[in-house]
């Protein structure tokens, strides 16, 4: 019996223990938690760890609720922990519109200040180990000193992190005067008296070795350097939560590089800025979110059609219409894969971690400039906006160019049919080659036509340069065998490749499909990676199903097939796919028995 | 369209790709395209270093008629792509075609912003108070009075000043031309490529398809009485007040163009793009 897609049910109670340990730093917007969380971070990777840190806030530009949340490991986490060790607060206020992205283990840690009031009761209410310190009173007693900087020495110890570590991390990133940082470091150390009383939940293993070649990054950040590295040298954007980071770090980067960033007017002014740039020779792209993929649609499409190479990023967030914008969400793969007008073959390729970023999006350029079109590169807010302690990603320069027009090559047409679909673009300046792009439908030398032929030929020729292209093993993550396959995508691929861990603790062996390359779906490939599997489970971000019924559309899955989707903004957590994937292991027994 | 040896002298006729206009007898953009290949002519750039790039629309359909390279994009968004492609290009001379409704009314974010960029481009718009491809609605440029079957008697909206909204945008040279004067339509837009900065140019180019009474233009216009500014001040009042046939160049500034981007060698680039690895290691 094949199970229909359904809803997954909202995140239970039930927390098990994944590796390393999790920390919230809460507070109202000003009171430094986000700095605070991203020195922890620092010190971390300093003291040998791994680690992952999450920001979260309240809508308001400044003032609001917001919470740094990490997880620090001295593995690699690619995911957040089904719930939190340690949730420092320093100050109540308003804290509790976190209780849902903040669920704490049994026996969690729940430190605020003494003086503000008791913890909200939704805390408490799992048992919660309570300890309370006058921390603005303490702040206060160091004179210029920072009472985040105190959370920082609190947590920090409580993580079992050396002192030198953190005091190191404060001293790296200092950028004032000394008496501050004197100040300061006097109220971590401060901080880190404060934990000495308090028993830890969690003892962390402190790494050491190889940790000098690791990255300290954010999934923008990444997306932006791969864009580089693939040979991005204009940018052309509007600002959008939460792809704007992205577009801060490339703005100086391309000047280094001998590029240049353009800020638009408005996104369809920031996709036809880069067709026109890329359409002179200069690789090109542009970053946004959902909102602004919606305006950018027309422009993506006379990529296609002109046959111009651009790329376009997506930092999804919470959809639709404005929906929610600073909070993670993978509902725009419907709209990436089957949002054009006329039928328009692009590619899509989704970063399946923060480090893939780099990797997922350096490909896209290069295949969007092999193939001469638009490539979509759906990111999202959870990797965009975190940041990261990872090992290098991994580099992921081909061979693939794209492939340009000799001086006065003989009987030149730009969209000759050729066998492989794609033909040699005049770069102008080139003599003896000139020729007008055209979004019209366009005979071989690019002259308008409405003709059936034409039409024919030039639409069997996008299709084909994409379907022929030989993409290697970079269109998905393949890992593990079992009878129950799993196929995700996106930032949705860090839960679930540790919840497939999980279930196979749990003597659950599962297939794991991380799929990079969304479209052209490769369907082939994906049957031959679904070869003896007899149950597929698919697992994403979003309310509408939208890969499962993506790939319900594309290919026969073979045997039982199972959804579990949730809208954002709360992320996936690995326990509640692995109860999951276990439960559907099971289910597919009770069939086949 | 064999240009890879120049003559010596390029003439207008270097500049045309033979192909024939969809244009209607008697369309002012067939002496518009005359101008615009005597202009290039006057400049003397050859066609491969020359861009031309469009929106759609009636006049939209200029760069396939010219052997230049042309980019014939979407409806209103010429600027933008224009844009992009000369800040990523320097070196190349980029001409910018249209009509009034792809400028002035889809495209008219990009009109302001274009101005005030004043990224060195040449926009030639030809206006003809009326959208030709789609078969006579009014325009941003239309008087409110003039009846067509999606605005019977007339859309009742004040029309469009482009050349005041030109000026106060910021472009740095804002001129008015008419069709039927083909030699001053060339001279203008030479000057126009000539001059650093954004350059505007409106062309009145009639449609005598869906506006005849626009055959009367030609007796209407005439050259304007003085010489081109670059006080704003002066050239907005002018605009303002005159009849809206005053031919010629309204007013030239002295803005610092839109800073070009400065590639570097295959090297240094290669250098600096591993160098930015630095910042993210431990």
């Amino acid at each position: 019996m094949a199970a229909s897609a359904m809803q997954a049910p909202a995140p239970t109670a039930r927390i098990a223990a994944g590796a390393g340990m999790s920390i919230a730093l809460a507070g109202s917007g000003g009171s430094g938690v986000m700095t605070a969380g991203t020195l922890l971070l620092d010190a971390a990777a300093r003291a040998g760890l791994y680690g992952l840190m999450v920001r979260t806030s309240g809508p308001q530009i400044r003032g609001g609720e917001a919470a740094a949340l990490l997880r620090l490991s001295p593995q690699p986490t690619q995911s957040l922990d089904d719930g939190f060790d340690l949730l420092l607060a320093i100050d109540w206020q308003n804290v509790n519109r976190f209780a849902d992205e903040i669920p704490l283990k049994p026996g969690a840690l729940l430190i605020g200040d003494s003086d503000e009031g008791e913890a909200p009761e939704v805390f408490k209410a799992g048992g919660a180990r309570q300890f309370g310190f006058p921390l603005k009173k303490m702040a206060k007693a160091i004179p210029g000193s920072w009472i985040n900087m105190l959370a920082l020495g609190l947590s920090g110890a409580l993580a079992g992190l050396p002192a030198q570590a953190l005091e190191a991390a404060l001293t790296g990133s200092w950028k004032r005067g000394d008496a501050a940082l004197q100040a300061n470091l006097a109220a971590l150390r401060r901080g880190i008296e404060a934990a000495a009383g308090i028993e830890s939940p969690r003892r962390l293993e402190l790494g050491a070795g190889a940790r000098t070649k690791r990255w300290n990054v954010s999934g923008n950040e990444a997306a932006g350097y791969g864009a580089i590295r693939g040979g991005v040298r204009f940018v052309a954007a509007y600002p959008i939560t939460p792809a704007t980071e992205m577009l801060e770090w490339m703005a100086p980067a391309l000047i280094k590089v001998g590029g240049s960033l353009l800020q638009a007017e408005d996104e369809l002014a920031s996709v036809n800025m880069i067709i026109g740039a890329s359409f002179g020779g200069v690789p090109s792209l542009t970053a946004t979110a959902g909102p602004g993929l919606a305006l950018m649609t027309e422009g993506i499409g006379l990529a296609v059609s002109a046959e111009v190479p651009i790329v376009v990023v997506d930092v999804m967030r919470g959809g639709p219409s404005t929906g929610i914008p600073a909070k993670s969400e993978q509902s725009d793969l419907s709209f990436a894969v089957g949002g054009l007008h006329g039928d328009a073959p692009r590619l899509v390729v989704a970063p399946t971690s923060i480090g893939d970023c780099l990797s997922a999006t350096q490909w896209a350029v290069e295949l969007a400039e092999a193939l001469q079109t638009a490539a979509i590169v759906l990111s999202d807010q959870f990797m965009g906006q975190s940041r990261a302690i990872i090992d290098p990603p991994d580099d992921a320069a081909g061979s693939a160019r794209r492939e340009t027009a000799a001086a006065g090559a003989p009987d030149y047409k730009r969209y000759r049919d050729t066998p492989s679909g794609v033909s040699p673009m005049a770069i102008p300046g080139t003599p003896g080659v000139t020729y007008t792009a055209d979004g019209l439908e366009h005979t071989e030398a690019g002259v308008p036509s409405s003709q059936a032929r034409d039409h024919r030929v030039q639409l069997d020729k996008r299709e084909r340069k994409l379907a022929l292209h030989d993409y290697g093993a970079r269109w998905a993550d393949i890992e593990g065998k079992g009878a129950t396959a799993v196929i995700t995508f996106g930032s949705a691929s860090g839960p679930v490749r540790e919840a497939v861990l999980r279930a196979a603790a749990q003597g659950v062996a599962v297939r794991l499909i991380a799929l990079r390359l969304l479209a052209p779906l490769q369907a082939q490939h994906l049957a031959a990676a679904l070869e003896g599997v007899q149950q597929v489970l698919v697992v994403e971000q979003n309310h509408g199903a939208q890969l499962y019924r993506y790939l319900r559309s594309m290919i026969d899955l073979p045997g039982r097939k199972a959804s579990f989707h949730r809208p954002g903004p709360l992320p996936l957590r690995p326990g509640e796919v692995a109860s999951w994937i276990v439960e559907q292991a099971s289910a597919l027994e009770g069939v086949s028995t | 369209m064999n240009d890879i040896a120049p003559p010596v002298a390029l003439t207008a006729a270097n500049y045309k790709s033979g192909t024939k206009p969809i244009w209607c007898p008697g369309c002012g953009d067939f002496t518009v395209l005359n101008a615009v290949t005597k202009a290039l002519a006057l400049v003397q750039r050859p066609p491969h270093e020359v861009a031309v790039v469009s929106g759609i629309g009636c006049s939209s359909r200029i760069p396939a008629y010219t052997s230049c390279y042309g980019f014939h994009g979407v409806h209103g968004r010429s600027l933008a792509a224009a844009t992009g492609l000369k800040v990523a290009r320097p070196d190349l001379t980029v001409l910018v075609a249209g009509g009034d409704g792809d400028g002035y009314s889809i495209g008219g974010n990009h009109f302001l912003h274009a101005c005030r960029r004043n990224v060195d481009l040449t926009y030639i718009v030809m206006d003809n108070h009326v959208y030709g491809m789609t078969k006579g609605q009014a325009s941003p440029t239309t008087e409110p009075d003039w009846d067509n079957k999606l605005s019977p008697g007339g859309t009742g909206v004040r029309s469009f000043h482009p050349l005041v909204i030109a000026l106060a945008s910021g472009a740095n040279f804002v001129a008015r031309a008419f069709a039927g004067d083909q030699n001053t339509t060339a001279e203008i837009i030479a000057q126009g490529i000539r001059h650093p900065g954004f350059s505007f140019i409106e062309i009145l180019s009639p449609c005598i398809t869906f506006r005849p009474e626009q055959r009367e233009w030609k007796h209407h216009v005439h050259a304007a009485a003085v010489e081109a500014t670059d006080d704003a001040a002066r050239a907005a009042r002018r605009i303002m007040t005159d009849d809206g046939f005053n031919i010629g160049v309204l007013y030239a500034g002295n803005r610092t163009p839109y800073p070009a981007h400065a590639a570097s060698d295959a090297q240094s680039t290669r250098n600096a793009v591993a160098a930015l690895e630095t910042e993210f290691q431990l």
